[in-house]
C-alpha cells in the first residue's frame, strides 16, 4: 500500500490485455471478411473495422506505456476524482455531428423543394440522404449529447468516479464508430429499410456490444455512489439505456445471408414485423428522445436556476407513469393498416393517456423556475432550456391528438407528421441539448463562463424563428395535403391527382428549407461561441460556484 | 396455437392489468408517503450541493 511510486511494478491490467487481444482478433476477422466480401461496399466496411481495431490496439498499448503504474485514484483529498475525458470527447462529437446532421437535413429539405439538387448521384438521392439526416441528428448528435451528459450527471450526483478504465472510452469511441459505419452505409446504399434502425446486422451487433458496456459503466458508477439516494435524472438515464437495449435487440432480430454479406432477413414477418418496428420506433421516441433528455432537464435546469426541482415527488410519479404508458403507444403508427383493430385502439388510448405524465413533467420543469423567473431575462441559456420544455409540452399535446384515429386519418402520411416530429426534435430535444452543452463546456474546460452570452441570445432567436417557420409551414402543407388527398368530385372520383398535391406543397417546402437554414445558422454560432470559450483560456480559480440558496418552505 | 393466444390475451387483459395497476399504485403511495418527504427533499438538492 505505502510503497513509493517508483518501486511499484507496472503491469497491464486484465482489461487492457483482454481488450487489446479482442481488438486484434476483430482486426483479423475483419480482414478475412474484407477479402471474401460479396460486395465492395461491405468490403469497405470490413476494412474500416480492421483499421479501427488496429488503431484501438495501438491506442491501448500507447496508453499503457504513458500511464502511471497505479490506477487512477477514486478520490483525491476526499473529493471524488471525476473522469471527464470521455465526457469532453462526446461533447465535441455531439457538436460536430450536429452541424453535419443539420446540414444534411437542409440538403434534404432543399431536394424536396428543388429535386434537381439530387445531382443525379445515387449516393445523394433523397432515399439515402433522409436516413443519413435522421440518424445523424438523433443518434449521432442526440446520442453523443446523452452519453456526455449521462457520464457527467451520474458522476456528479453519485459523487463517484466513472466506473471502468478503458470502458468509458470504449463506449464513446465505439459509439461514434457505429455512427461512422451507419452513415457511410446509408450513402453506399446499405440499409435494412427499418425506419430509425436502418443499419445492417454487423453494425447492430457492434452497437449491442457498445451499449452493454455503456449500461455496465453507468450501473457500475451508481453502485459506487457515496450518496444514499439515486437522483431522479439517473433513473431516467437508466430507463433510456435499458429500454433502448431491449428495443434494439427485438427490432434487429435478423439472420444474415452469410457472414460475408451485408444483407440480412428479419425473423418477424408481415404485420408482426410492422408492429415490432413501431414498438421499437415509438419507444425510440419515448426512451431515447424523451426519457434521456428529461434526465437532462432534471439535472441542468435546477443547476442553472440554482434551485431544486419544483416537486421531487412529482418527478417520481412522472418517471413511473412515463415508463408504464409509453411502451404501449407504438400501434398508433399503424392506424388503418392490417394490424388488429384492438391493437390500434390500445395504441391510441395509451397515447392519449401519455398526455398526463408528459404535462406533469413539463410543469415540474417549468415550475422549478418559480421565484426565479427574472433569470429568464438575463440568462439566454436558461431561456433556451425553458423554451425547450415548453416545446416538450406542445409536442406531447400534439402527439396524443394526432394518435386519435379520426385525426390520424387526416394527418397520417402527410407533412403534419414531419412538423410534429420537428417541433419535438428541434424545439425540445435540440434546444435542451444546446442548453446542456452551453452549461457543460465551461464546467468541463474549467472556464468562468461562456465567451459571449450575446451570441447565445442570437442563437436562441435565430433558431427559434427557424423552428416556427418550419413547423407552421408543415402544419399548413400537411393539412392541405391531407384534405387534397381525400377530396372527391360529385361523381365520386378523386378531385386531385397525386402530382397536383406535390405541386401545391412547393411554397411550404421552400419555407421549411428556410427554417432549417436559420436553425443551422444558429447552431454554427453556437459552435463558434463554444470554440472561443475553450480557446479563451479564461480559467476559473475555484472550480465551483458558491453554495446555492435553498427556498423557504 | 389459437388456444394459447386466447389464454395469453385473457391473462394479459385481466391479471396483467391488475398487476400493473397495483404496482403503479405502490409507486404513487411511495412517492406521496408523508415520512418519505424529508428524504425526497434532500434528494432534490443533490445536484446543487458542491464537493
Amino acid at each position: 500500500m505505502t510503497r513509493p511510486e517508483s518501486l511499484t511494478h507496472k503491469s497491464m491490467t486484465l482489461g487492457e490485455a483482454g481488450a487489446a487481444l479482442a481488438f486484434g482478433l476483430l482486426a483479423f476477422l475483419s480482414l478475412l471478411i474484407a477479402a471474401k466480401a460479396h460486395t465492395s461496399e461491405y468490403a469497405f466496411h470490413a476494412y474500416l473495422f480492421a483499421a479501427g481495431s488496429i488503431a484501438a490496439v495501438f491506442a491501448i498499448i500507447d496508453r499503457y506505456y504513458n500511464r502511471p503504474a497505479e490506477k487512477a485514484p477514486l478520490t483525491i483529498d476526499g473529493k471524488p476524482n471525476y473522469n471527464m475525458g470521455p465526457v469532453k470527447v462526446a461533447t465535441v462529437a455531439a457538436m460536430l455531428w450536429g452541424i453535419a446532421g443539420f446540414t444534411i437535413g437542409l440538403l434534404a429539405a432543399l431536394q424536396l423543394a428543388f429535386p434537381v439538387l439530387n445531382f443525379d448521384l445515387s449516393w445523394l438521392s433523397f432515399g439515402r440522404i433522409r436516413p443519413l439526416h435522421t440518424s445523424a441528428v438523433i443518434f449521432a448528435f442526440g446520442g453523443n449529447v446523452l452519453i456526455a451528459t449521462s457520464f457527467y450527471v451520474v458522476q456528479r450526483t453519485c459523487r463517484a468516479r466513472l466506473a471502468g478504465d478503458l470502458a468509458p472510452w470504449f463506449v464513446v469511441l465505439g459509439y461514434n464508430f457505429f455512427i461512422l459505419i451507419a452513415g457511410t452505409g446509408y450513402l453506399l446504399g446499405i440499409t435494412q429499410s427499418k425506419e430509425y434502425a436502418e443499419p445492417e446486422w454487423y453494425a447492430d451487433l457492434w452497437l449491442t456490444v457498445v451499449w452493454v458496456v455503456y449500461f455496465l459503466v453507468f450501473l457500475g458508477t451508481i453502485i459506487r455512489r457515496s450518496e444514499p439516494h439515486i437522483y431522479v435524472a439517473n433513473w431516467f438515464y437508466i430507463a433510456f439505456i435499458l429500454t433502448i437495449a431491449v428495443l434494439h435487440l427485438g427490432n434487429n432480430a435478423a439472420i444474415p445471408v452469410s457472414i460475408f454479406s451485408p444483407k440480412s432477413y428479419i425473423v418477424w414477418s408481415g404485420v408482426q414485423d410492422a408492429m415490432v418496428q413501431w414498438w421499437y420506433g415509438h419507444n425510440a421516441v419515448g426512451f431515447f428522445l424523451t426519457a434521456g433528455f428529461l434526465a437532462i432537464m432534471y439535472y441542468f435546469i435546477p443547476k442553472r436556476v440554482e434551485r431544486p426541482v419544483y416537486s421531487y415527488r412529482l418527478s417520481i410519479i412522472h418517471f413511473w407513469a412515463l415508463i408504464f404508458l409509453y411502451i404501449w403507444a407504438g400501434p398508433h403508427h399503424l392506424h388503418y393498416t392490417a394490424l388488429p383493430d384492438w391493437a390500434q385502439t390500445l395504441g391510441m388510448t395509451f397515447s392519449v393517456m401519455l398526455w398526463m405524465p408528459s404535462w406533469g413533467g413539463m410543469i415540474n420543469g417549468l415550475m422549478t423556475l418559480s421565484g426565479a423567473w427574472d433569470k429568464l431575462r438575463t440568462d439566454p441559456v436558461l431561456r433556451m432550456m425553458v423554451v425547450s420544455v415548453a416545446f416538450y409540452g406542445m409536442s406531447t399535446f400534439e402527439g396524443p391528438l394526432m394518435s386519435i384515429k379520426a385525426v390520424n386519418s387526416l394527418s397520417h402520411y402527410t407533412d403534419w407528421t414531419i412538423g410534429h416530429v420537428h417541433s419535438g426534435a428541434l424545439g425540445w430535444v435540440a434546444f435542451v441539448s444546446f442548453g446542456a452543452v452551453y452549461c457543460l463546456v465551461p464546467w468541463l474546460w474549467n472556464r468562468k463562463g461562456l465567451y459571449s452570452l450575446k451570441l447565445v441570445n442570437w442563437h436562441f432567436w435565430i433558431s427559434t424563428i427557424g423552428i416556427v417557420l418550419y413547423i407552421s409551414a408543415m402544419w399548413v402543407s400537411g393539412i392541405l395535403q391531407g384534405l387534397m388527398w381525400r377530396a372527391y368530385t360529385n361523381l365520386g372520383f378523386l378531385e386531385y391527382s397525386f402530382i397536383e398535391t406535390v405541386e401545391a406543397m412547393h411554397p411550404f417546402y421552400v419555407i421549411r428549407a428556410l427554417g432549417g437554414a436559420l436553425f443551422l445558422i444558429g447552431s454554427c454560432l453556437m459552435v463558434f461561441n463554444l470554440w472561443m470559450t475553450v480557446r479563451s483560456g479564461d480559467t476559473e480559480i475555484t472550480t465551483q460556484s458558491e453554495p446555492s440558496l435553498v427556498p423557504a418552505e | 396455437m389459437s388456444a394459447t393466444y386466447r389464454f395469453l390475451a385473457e391473462f394479459a387483459q385481466s391479471w396483467g392489468l391488475v398487476y400493473f395497476v397495483t404496482v403503479f399504485m405502490i409507486v404513487v403511495a411511495y412517492a406521496l408517503w408523508p415520512s418519505n418527504k424529508q428524504k425526497f427533499d434532500e434528494a432534490s438538492r443533490m445536484p446543487l450541493r458542491e464537493d
